[in-house]
């Protein structure tokens, strides 16, 4: 079993067995950031580029992390630094990063298909590392790495995925992940915020948060894209975190051994309370820890010599 | 492979063989290193883990005392990594003591090029800085490309590079042998 593919553009195409390989990949590279020495030869002389189009912190400071600790050279490049403000293509930019040789480009980018578009137009590895409001397929398989580890086994799970769906790649990633996987999904929000015609992937739609929560293994938060609410999804804050916001009593409502994930930045007060987000269901903390391991693994598989 | 492609295969030791060549080392890794004290073994998945079980085993058996085990898989320090399309799966290490300041002894089946024990001696000192480190292996078959020697050997078997050497340890070792395939 291999990972024979160029890029990781999305979870949607990969088999269970593909994705179960990146997961137990990862063991390997978990044992690895717990040593003293959290460094290993793996990926001597390979050049990772970090192309970021949106801003983030948590997600490429956890490759460029992942791929110093693999060894391999990592330039970052964001745009308002570079000559995309001067109106140069992102593949021309690509082309150029290329041209000095990289081997993986992990791109982060607002538009939805702008890896799929990078990885035809370049011969380099293409990781995506979020592309508007397709998938964020990184995040979700820290996700899962995230949830095996707590001993919990897909078939048959019971995960609400709560917030705004319809906006979330994070989401998107992860129910088609979950649903390869015999999870059973539930989708919780406002009917603006759920996408019609969801159910065909797979999942149960719900309106009422406390009716969804009941008997989940996981609860998994989307963050509420505040910087987006041009768009009126909901009348105000404060009546979305008092009808869909995870509080210490409808935490109550789940499996009694049920975590709580969030896969960052939170709003705390809005989707989630603090004294959640701090307790000991919360497995926030854990997901960056396994970040690091998951990218790691999903670096070493991706660098066969092309 | 299928029988039909196996052209010759010979048997270069049995069960036997085997049981007394690892009674044998495990004696003189406790010569060699005045009992068992700093001493611990680490094998080289996979093929080296299950001869490290064995020779802890008779360890205990010697010197009624048990030793520290761990497996290492090298994968992540081969030095092929770059060169190879697909990347080999990984395996995980475990090592759940502190190597700083013992004496290891590395076991792996088959002594060839020497590229494994490279690969695992970095390995090993990412993990910390042992006071020693020596080589158990049950064959060694020649044909080094490092300047690598081992400490211990259970057989020097001399072969040419096209043959292929393996050896099959089971967990109860009745069924223990190692044979030559030519190819």
């Amino acid at each position: 079993m291999s990972l024979k593919r160029k890029d990781l553009l999305s979870l949607a195409p990969l088999s269970v067995d593909e994705i179960q390989l990146i997961l137990e990949t990862a063991d390997s590279f978990k044992e690895v950031t717990g040593r003293e020495i959290k460094k290993v030869p793996a990926l001597r002389g390979r050049t990772v580029v970090n192309l970021f189009f949106e801003p983030s912190t948590r997600t490429r400071t956890s490759f460029e992390l992942a791929a110093k600790r693999l060894s391999a050279d990592v330039i970052n490049f964001s745009p308002s630094s570079s000559s995309v403000v001067k109106g140069e293509t992102l593949l021309d930019t690509a082309r150029n990063i290329e041209a000095m040789q990289a081997d993986i480009i992990v791109l982060r980018h607002p538009s939805a298909g702008a890896a799929e578009a990078l990885a035809v137009g370049v011969k380099s590895s293409v990781i995506n590392a979020g592309d508007g409001w397709h998938e964020h397929p990184t995040q979700a398989l820290l996700d899962l790495y995230t949830i095996r580890e707590r001993g919990l086994s897909f078939e048959g799970l019971r995960v609400a995925i709560v917030g705004d769906v319809a906006h979330s790649r994070v989401a998107r990633s992860n129910i088609h992940a979950l649903a390869k996987l015999g999870a059973e999904i539930r989708l919780v929000g406002p009917p603006t915020m759920l996408p019609r015609g969801v159910e065909k992937l797979g999942a149960r739609v719900y309106y009422n948060l406390d009716e969804a929560l009941r008997g989940v293994q996981v609860i998994m938060m989307l963050r509420l894209q505040l910087e987006r609410q041009g768009i009126a999804l909901f009348p105000t804050i404060r009546e979305y975190a008092r009808l869909y916001g995870l509080t210490a009593e409808r935490v109550k409502l789940a499996d009694p051994g049920a975590i709580v994930m969030h896969p960052g930045p939170i709003n705390r007060g809005v989707e989630i309370a603090p004294e959640v987000a701090d307790s000991l269901s919360s497995v926030i903390l854990d997901q960056v820890a396994n970040g690091v391991a998951v990218r790691m693994g999903i670096l070493y598989l991706m660098s066969g010599a092309n | 492979m299928p029988s039909s492609d196996r052209q010759l295969e010979r048997l270069v030791m049995d069960a036997g063989d085997i049981a007394r060549a690892v009674t044998r080392i495990a004696h003189e890794i406790l010569e060699r290193n005045k009992g068992i004290k700093d001493l611990a073994l680490v094998g080289i998945r996979t093929g080296g883990v299950h001869l490290a079980h064995q020779l802890v085993k008779r360890i205990q058996e010697i010197e009624a005392a048990s030793v520290p085990i761990g497996e290492l898989d090298i994968t992540l320090y081969r030095d092929d990594l770059s060169l190879r399309k697909e990347q080999p799966i990984l395996r995980k290490t475990s090592v759940p003591f502190d190597v700083s300041d013992k004496i290891i002894v590395l076991v792996d089946d088959v002594l060839f090029t020497g590229r494994t024990i490279r690969a695992a001696m970095d390995g090993l000192i990412d993990l910390g800085r042992p006071e020693e480190i020596q080589l158990a292996v049950l064959v060694d078959r020649g044909h080094r490309q490092l300047p690598i020697k081992a400490t211990y050997i259970g057989k020097n078997i001399p072969t040419s590079r096209e043959e292929n050497i393996h050896v099959l340890l089971e967990e109860e070792g009745e069924d223990d042998r190692v044979v030559i395939l030519k190819a």
